[in-house]
């Protein structure tokens, strides 16, 4: 990255500018910002009543249950998340300005992070207990889901600029990362096993540690590079 | 570039033209197609007809004549995609691009055939059809890779952004194929290992490995066909408003 010309502001008041705002128009809209979290509720609302309600049988299943529904929370809310930014203009000036986009789009990921992968986090062991989740398993799949959910939302996030000029987005959106989503799901789902078995989580949060390291870097290169396309599309 | 031979790098931007690559491949397609028929024809009734059964599996076992080029070819398909995803990202060469689109539905049924094969040779070895198995799960995911990128060329209605869309997305899959795979086989493994290794000398006798060998070249040379033929309609209808594509077209007609 070279130093910014004169005139222009610098990438860290670019990255925190981009931060605040991303935040201030979340907090803006409280129901588009409860709408995923309402929806991870339910849906592990809808295990119980359709599987069974034996605490044996839930706690078995409770770790997969409570990933794939903070998997498809995460897909959910992804659809709008370049989209009004793209109807206004915004995307636009966005991907025009002289400065990389990497920054910004580490921002604004950032922010769709702390309005839904974080909450998703706080609120997993609340649900784990209903799930008769084992107690000693919750902090585990506490810290897989938060090291878990930022790797969630930038690979979402390359899918959701691909699609982002398109009219049909949304199943075409599930299609393209829900694969993409599956090392996660398998390592997050195994921390929570290991440790209601009795076993250590370490290795597999270990290894979380290590792909939410790797996403952070290259992911935010390859969503900035769909932008550009995504941009042109619509 | 300085340390290309002249030669090369001026094949590299003859390979660029898809008018080139038209007029070229055209001799190649039937030696290719007869090479491929040939092989595939000795193989499978080699395979089938000669190859002793399996002291284990018995006859079952001759599936594997069909599953394994298959199996490696749907892999091999989509790490083409994402090469021609970074020629197409990097050059900016249109005929890149043009083999993504041409590999996408072909490497998708490469990967639909080792799935069926693998699922027919599953219910006498396994007893069941369908497994949860790792090998085979990693390669249903590899199917659903596929139909994204054919999804998303076909929702993207300007053919040059659906190329550079499909292309970033085969290089993101590309980079996720290894660590699918590696999650899903911890995850479980129950598949037996891989039948062909490069280093290690096979462990079948040779009456049985030489006709799946000539399976895999005939299925390689099967796909290098597809792919050329399929290459050469979409270099037709994305060039179809040039010159040399009208007079074509009158040339076979007269």
């Amino acid at each position: 990255m070279t130093a910014p010309a004169a005139g222009e502001p610098s990438l860290w008041v670019l990255f925190r500018g981009q931060l605040r705002r991303d935040l201030k128009l979340a907090f803006g809209q409280p129901s588009e910002l409860a709408n995923p979290l309402a929806f991870f509720v339910v849906v592990i609302t809808l295990f119980p009543l359709g599987v069974s309600p034996e605490p044996d049988v839930l706690a078995g299943m409770a770790p997969g249950v409570l990933w794939i529904a903070a998997l498809l929370a995460t897909l959910l809310g992804l659809e709008a998340l370049f989209r009004r930014d793209r109807d206004d203009g915004t995307l636009e000036q966005m991907v025009l300005r002289a400065q990389p986009l990497y920054l910004p789009v580490v921002a604004r990921m950032l922010a769709h992070w702390m309005v839904t992968g974080l909450p998703l986090t706080l609120l997993a062991p609340l649900l784990g207990g209903m799930l008769n989740l084992a107690p000693e398993a919750r902090l585990p799949l506490m810290l897989g889901l938060a090291l878990g959910t930022p790797v969630l939302v930038l690979l979402g996030g390359v899918g959701a600029a691909l699609t982002v000029g398109l009219r049909t987005g949304g199943v075409l959106l599930a299609l393209l990362v829900l694969p993409l989503f599956v090392p996660v799901l398998i390592l997050g789902v195994s921390a929570a096993e290991l440790a209601s078995s009795g076993l250590s989580p370490t290795g597999p949060l270990l290894w979380l540690a290590a792909g939410a390291s790797f996403a952070i870097t290259t992911v935010p290169f390859a969503i900035a590079a769909a932008l550009r396309i995504g941009v042109e599309v619509g | 570039m300085k340390y290309i031979p002249d030669g090369l790098r001026r094949l590299w931007h003859r390979m660029g033209s898809p008018r080139w690559f038209y007029e070229t491949t055209a001799s190649w397609l039937p030696w290719l197609g007869g090479a491929a028929a040939l092989l595939i024809a000795v193989g499978t009734v080699w395979g089938l007809a000669f190859a002793p059964p399996d002291y284990l599996q018995g006859d079952s076992f001759r599936i594997i004549y069909i599953h394994v080029p298959a199996a490696y070819l749907a892999q091999a398909g989509y790490i083409l995609m994402a090469v021609c995803g970074v020629i197409l990202l990097v050059w900016r060469m249109k005929l890149a691009d043009m083999v993504m689109t041409a590999v996408a539905p072909i490497g998708a049924a490469f990967t639909f055939l080792a799935l069926a094969t693998g699922s027919i040779w599953g219910k006498p070895t396994w007893g069941t059809y369908w497994i949860w198995d790792a090998r085979i799960t990693s390669v249903l995911i590899l199917l659903f890779l596929y139909l994204g990128i054919i999804g998303l060329r076909r929702a993207i209605e300007r053919p040059e952004a659906a190329g550079r869309a499909c292309a970033i997305l085969a290089i993101v899959g590309v980079i996720n194929i290894p660590i699918i795979k590696y999650s899903v086989d911890w995850w479980m493994t129950l598949h037996q290992p891989a039948t062909f290794s490069v280093t290690s000398a096979p462990a079948m006798p040779p009456i049985m490995w030489v006709p799946l060998l000539l399976n895999v070249l005939g299925f390689n040379l099967l796909f290098a066909v597809s792919v050329i033929q399929g290459t050469r309609t979409e270099v037709l209808v994305r060039e179809r408003r040039t010159r040399w594509v009208s007079e074509l077209c009158l040339r076979e007609r007269a």
